[in-house]
């Protein structure tokens, strides 16, 4: 794999650091008037999700890692992985519990999602900002209700509990933000 | 695409042109008087960690005479001018340095430089905060000694501790591989690290006496406990690094002295070795008065003045789009 130098460096690189594949966050040039250049970089490990910072030497570089974002479908879950296939090739990939675990309450069979590839396996699944997902329980709609006023569960077909207005009901299609995990809207 | 736009909006830029009027109204005041050295030298900068921009004059197309370098700070020539008798001098002008490109540096910035003949580094501390503190909206100006910031933000003195203690320090809060014994590189990070992020919430300090070790231009003197400090400071605003001032050194041997450390020095790391300006040491020779300097960026004061997160916001057009 290549190599990357710290004048290089940009958000979205992915680089191996202590053998994982990590992305750059943030990447900032540090040089006091008088003394040595820095590039202090927040990362992200891909593998553990853990962000930290770490700072480089100017000129310093490190390896570059074989990561690839891809648009896949959400095929099935045989009790132990989750199938994702390439819709061009057809080819499947097959993530486990910790590459979906952030994703799962979101997927829905023949939805669009990211996998992360890292040396062509799944390590990360990453669901669209919104999905539109079926009401498969919750209370029964209050009429007139329509406004304000509070909220209650609502059970989806993927199985995530999401707070609804309490004029929701079952059987209704909802659009979801994944990034909050809050009701959106109707949709 | 919108490649061509600038950087700053035309609002943040009438700002940029009304602090311009403002210092130079602040010099006319004081009655200082505006310089402008050249951009262009045939010496360059000795900093080791001060890289210079090449460049080649031809007397005719493309056949080299002799390469210049562009100043990285007017320093040298406003110090031969003081030693022919200037008095008080400014320069606000562009300088370059070269590979210094992020959210708070440009590769090509502008400074504002003053000296005053007669002044120490607390009285041109006085002027300083006369300038920006309008400027910035504030009040006053607190000063800590380099001691004493570390003994607050870190809880030990710098000067009481081995450059093992330091890299340990600096381990706590740093992930980062390197191997060097000099001390002012962990200190560097210390402060740009660890205090830096702490002042964000400070409006503005003067950081006073520096290490002897990072002198630069500045005499050295022993505080009132005995040590041997640098009569150097610099002004932080919101932890970002705003000015740096000297009680300028004037002694030619030291200076001369200081010259061949930092050539020695960039050997040792293997950067350019580049023609030093024993002009400068003349002038000392000739006699530079008594005088305290400091070389401010103004790009960072309007970035301050107007709470920019980037130096790209408040010029024209930053380097991506020079």
């Amino acid at each position: 794999m290549a190599n990357f130098s710290s004048n290089q460096f940009k958000n979205g690189m992915k680089v191996m650091i202590d053998g994982d594949p990590c992305s750059m966050v943030d990447v900032e040039f540090v040089k006091p008037g008088k003394g040595q250049a820095f590039t202090r970089v927040k990362l992200r490990n891909l593998m553990s999700g853990r962000i930290w910072e770490r700072t480089f030497k100017s000129g310093e570089s490190v390896e570059a890692a074989d990561v690839m974002d891809t648009t896949m479908e959400y095929s099935y879950y045989d009790g132990e992985l989750w199938y994702f296939m390439d819709p061009n090739t057809f080819e499947q990939v097959g993530a486990d519990e910790n590459a979906v675990s952030d994703a799962k309450p979101w997927l829905k069979e023949q939805d669009s999602v990211t996998v992360t590839l890292f040396n062509g396996n799944p390590i990360a699944v990453t669901p669209p900002n919104f999905v539109e997902l079926e009401v498969v329980e919750t209370d029964p709609g209050l009429k007139g209700d329509t406004a304000q006023g509070g909220s209650k569960p609502a059970t989806l077909t993927t199985g995530a509990v999401v707070r609804v207005p309490l004029f929701i009901n079952q059987g209704e299609v909802l659009k979801i933000d994944t990034r909050t995990g809050e009701y959106v809207s109707r949709a | 695409m919108s490649e061509w736009r600038p950087s700053a909006t035309i609002e943040n830029l009438r700002h940029r042109a009304q602090l311009f009027n403002h210092i130079r109204e602040f010099f006319k005041q004081l009655d200082v008087l505006e310089v402008d050295t050249p951009v262009m030298s045939q010496c360059a900068v000795s900093d080791p960690f001060i890289d210079s921009f090449e460049l080649n004059y031809c007397p005719v197309v493309g056949i080299t005479e002799q390469t210049h370098y562009l100043q990285t700070s007017p320093e040298y020539a406003m110090k031969r001018l003081l030693a022919a008798g200037s008095g008080a001098i400014y320069q606000m002008s562009k300088v370059f340095r070269n590979g210094e490109y992020g959210s708070r540096h440009n590769p090509e910035f502008t400074m504002l430089e003053w000296y005053q003949p007669g002044y120490d580094d607390h009285q041109l501390m006085d002027e300083v905060e006369a300038l920006v503190l309008p400027i910035l909206g504030l009040n006053s100006i607190e000063r800590i000694t380099y001691s004493d910031l570390f003994m607050r933000y870190l809880g030990f003195r710098p000067e009481q501790v081995g450059v093992d203690r330091l890299v340990a320090e600096t381990k706590k809060h740093v992930d980062i591989t390197l191997q060097d014994d000099d001390p002012d590189t962990w200190l560097n990070l210390l402060i740009s690290h660890v205090i830096e992020p702490q002042l964000k919430t400070v409006a503005a300090i003067f950081v006073t006496e520096y290490p002897a070790s990072q002198a630069a231009l500045a005499k050295v003197r022993k505080n009132s406990v005995g040590e041997w400090v640098a009569a150097r400071f610099e002004l932080f605003v919101n932890g970002v690094e705003l000015a740096n001032g000297y009680h300028e050194l004037t002694d030619p041997q030291e200076q001369q002295k200081r010259l061949q450390i930092d050539q020695t020095h960039r050997e040792r790391l293997q950067l350019p070795q580049r023609p030093l300006d024993y002009r400068l040491v003349e002038a000392l020779e000739a006699g530079l008065p008594d005088c305290a300097g400091v070389a401010l960026g103004v790009d960072r004061l309007l970035m301050l003045a107007l709470n920019a997160d980037s130096i790209a916001e408040v010029i024209p057009f930053d380097y991506s789009k020079a």
